[in-house]
């Protein structure tokens, strides 16, 4: 016979303040361990978003990231003649050619400087990112010392928002469209004419290209016959991967640093519930005993304390997953270690993290009730009746 | 010395509670330690730079390299001792996961970093081969490196593997002097590059200045900028510990959320603790009302319980202290030479002592007020 539920759920109303404080230290704990693993989802999810599946990156071999990476026009006019890569509305190939170089701007906050990433695009460029939306102002005009910037720069840059310039390679930019990039990592760019950035900077060479394919199943093929070309000394990849690997470092070092705060502070909340639990075993010594002679077995007994544990872990999962979903509105920009350049991302809350945190929190509570648990299993009735 | 003494009796009477309480503490003032030094660890490098050096680099962004010649112009500005130069190499060691920072300088560059100690036959070694290169103590020791090895580097900026004979360790003249960095000849570096690709050579990222006064950093800094001014390569020269503290303040997102979270720890064993002393003080309010009875005050029953409170607490304070060193100790030999100058820090060992006073104190308020307030007649009624 099992000790009824409600009898279960009345004794942690019944001690509220203790209740309160095990169950807030394990809200701590579950909305720190939440948080950085919304944190982590964010920023994979802005960078694998940016891809798209059928687009493919090339960049010089072993460059890692576009601003390190340089590709000459004659290779350039090499890949761009390649059977697979799909052709635009226009009769054009989908290809385009950017160069990418970062910026130093202060921030807007705090005034202290941040790279960003100066991107030359070409209307192909545009077409063969259909996320890309204009929400203020209008396109630049080709030719001409005008920039598009994404949302989250033109929020946090000083002279980057609508209307605005910059200087940097010795003119000055007008700001004259803001864009949305659907949360991928575009809202992190400055977008401006390719050859004009290229004259900017006085470069010759490209960064890297972009183009699509018309099956994306040609991926291999196409991979194969950009590498194995001596000419070039290039390296292909799909985009999406591309981008998701430019996440790694950081994803993984946020993960790892959570994860292993996350477990350190959870050992002082899996203590708070033991004190709680034993506590509470100690003070209801005769209950127990009671409970035994009315014929409870002591396997009731502990599935009963355990319960109350397990319960107790609920709802400071429960508790802390609410205070974690909340950092949802909070959106974080900082510096990828490994593209060197500022990318902003929000916490973003997904079912598996919601499962997760709520596991976690039951077996804080499980590990903190187990042992209160059996030494009230193990109470012998008539030791039990007499202490009370 | 009864007072003490009841105290001491009174926090071990539950001895399982007590040393539940006191594991918590440990722990949890150690990660706050812990935390502490990470964040102190990202700013060691601004610490430990010299106020009589002065960093030039490119106005647009480090991405831009300065051409060499700037070198001259630089040299003759009043106030500007010596002057050496460095370029960021960015070459991989086996994998991506052996990241250390490796730098292309100018003969003149160790001159200019005395913290940097290398001995004379190895510093000779060092300028005779041409493809000759120096690393740090840590560096070596991660990777355990001897002088005379060969260590090959798969360029990522400068395409092609590079394979330099290490002739020299060097060691930091102070605690705080990172000692994982990686250097080669620049003018090796600078004669392969204009082979293979001509437009891009005779440039380089930085360039360091002597300062022949520290007090004319700003004076200094002005000039070479105005020297270049409108020119096609502008530059932006600036404090050595300016120049890195713009490195700190890129992660700046992350430092704070690591302090913030510093602080929830303490948070979440406040919590833990001002259980304990509420389940306490509940229990013996019958104790502090037969103390009221015999004519101790209101205050001296609080006294009790903050004593008790505060003494649980600093034992765990003191005993977590202890344990950061070897934490510390674990937690860089993980973390390789990613943080260089990975040391606890006074200041943290005196805010974690700060703030296992103020868990004893904040925890030991609720249940003190309530022990004060109680009436002897409910205190001798309750039952526990």
């Amino acid at each position: 016979m099992a000790v009824p539920l409600n009898y279960i759920a009345r004794n942690l109303v019944a001690r509220r303040l203790t209740t309160a404080l095990t169950a807030g230290g394990m809200a701590l704990v579950v909305y720190v361990f939440a948080t950085v693993l919304m944190l982590a989802a964010g920023l994979e999810q802005t960078l694998v978003a940016t891809g798209q599946d059928d687009n493919v990156v090339v960049i010089r071999r072993s460059s890692q990231t576009e601003v390190q990476s340089g590709i000459s026009r004659s290779q350039a006019g090499v890949v761009e003649s390649l059977p697979q890569i799909a052709v635009g509305a226009d009769g054009h190939p989908l290809v385009s050619k950017e160069p990418v170089v970062l910026i130093n701007l202060p921030k807007r906050a705090t005034g202290k400087p941040a790279n960003v990433v100066i991107r030359g695009v070409t209307p192909a460029g545009l077409a063969l990112r259909p996320q890309v939306k204009l929400v203020e102002g209008r396109m630049f005009q080709p030719g001409t010392a005008e920039v598009i910037a994404g949302r989250s720069i033109a929020d946090g840059f000083q002279g980057a928002g609508l209307g605005e310039t910059l200087r940097f390679a010795s003119r000055d930019w007008t700001v004259v469209g803001v864009f949305d990039a659907g949360r991928t990592g575009f809202d992190s760019e400055i977008w401006g004419d390719a050859e004009q950035m290229l004259q900017a900077f006085r470069r010759i060479n490209f960064s890297s290209m972009l183009f699509r394919l018309n099956d994306a199943d040609d991926f291999d093929a196409v991979k194969a016959t950009i590498e194995n070309d001596p000419r070039l000394q290039l390296e292909a990849k799909r985009e999406k991967r591309f981008y998701a690997e430019q996440s790694e470092a950081l994803s993984k070092f946020i993960s790892y640093l959570g994860t292993g705060i996350s477990i350190i502070f959870s050992i002082g909340a899996v203590i708070g519930a033991a004190i709680t639990m034993y506590a509470s075993v100690a003070s209801r010594t005769g209950e127990i005993g009671t409970l035994r002679a009315l014929g409870f077995s002591r396997g009731s007994i502990l599935a009963a304390f355990l319960g109350e544990a397990l319960l107790l872990g609920l709802l400071g999962g429960v508790v802390g997953l609410l205070g974690a979903s909340t950092m949802q509105a909070v959106s974080i920009s900082t510096t990828n270690f490994q593209t060197f350049a500022e990318i902003a991302f929000s916490f973003t809350l997904t079912p598996k993290i919601v499962i997760v945190s709520l596991i976690f929190a039951l077996i804080m509570g499980f590990i903190g009730g187990f042992l209160p648990a059996a030494r009230a299993a193990r109470m012998k009735i008539v030791d039990a009746l007499r202490a009370a | 010395m009864f007072v003490p003494l009841l105290v001491l009796r009174n926090a071990f009477r539950h001895k399982l509670r007590t040393t539940l309480t006191i594991v918590g503490i440990i722990v949890a003032i150690s990660a706050f330690g812990l935390l502490r030094t990470i964040v102190d660890a990202w700013y060691a490098g601004a610490n430990a730079s010299s106020s009589a050096r002065l960093v030039t680099r490119s106005s647009v962004s480090l991405v831009f390299a300065l051409p060499l010649n700037y070198a001259q112009k630089i040299r003759q500005v009043p106030g500007v001792a010596s002057i050496a130069w460095a370029n960021w190499f960015g070459g991989v060691y086996i994998n991506e996961r052996n990241f250390f920072a490796q730098f292309a300088i100018s003969p003149s560059y160790l001159d200019l970093y005395p913290e940097f100690v290398l001995t004379d036959e190895q510093r000779k070694a060092f300028q005779a081969d041409r493809v000759g290169a120096v690393a740090g103590r840590k560096l070596a020791e991660k990777f355990g490196w001897k002088v005379g090895d060969q260590i090959p580097l798969r360029g990522t900026i400068y395409p092609g593997t590079w394979t330099f004979n290490l002739r020299g360790i060097y060691d930091g003249a102070e605690e705080g002097t990172d000692t994982s960095t990686f250097f080669l000849h620049f003018d090796y570096l600078n004669e392969a590059i204009k082979r293979q690709y001509p437009r891009r050579g005779d440039q380089t990222g930085v360039f360091i200045e002597q300062l022949r006064d520290p007090e004319d950093a700003a004076a200094v800094s002005q000039a070479i900028d105005a020297t270049f001014k409108n020119s096609l390569a502008e530059t932006l020269t600036e404090t050595e510990k300016a120049f890195q503290l713009g490195f700190v303040s890129m992660s700046e997102a992350i430092l704070l959320a690591i302090q913030a979270v510093s602080y929830v720890v303490i948070v979440i064993i406040m919590a833990v603790m001002a259980n304990t002393m509420a389940m306490t003080a509940r229990e013996r309010y019958g104790e502090y009302a037969t103390f009221k009875a015999l004519g101790f005050s209101n205050g001296f029953v609080a006294m009790l319980i903050f004593a008790e409170s505060l003494g649980i607490a600093l034992i765990g304070g003191l005993l977590g202290i202890a344990f950061t060193f070897p934490m510390a100790e674990i937690f860089a030999r993980t973390v390789g030479s990613i943080l260089p100058g990975f040391k606890v820090s006074d200041e943290t060992m005196v805010a974690q002592l700060a703030s296992a006073c103020v868990i004893g104190v904040v925890a030991a308020a609720v249940p003190a007020w309530n022990a004060a307030r109680v009436r002897i007649v409910d205190g001798l009624r309750a039952i526990g």
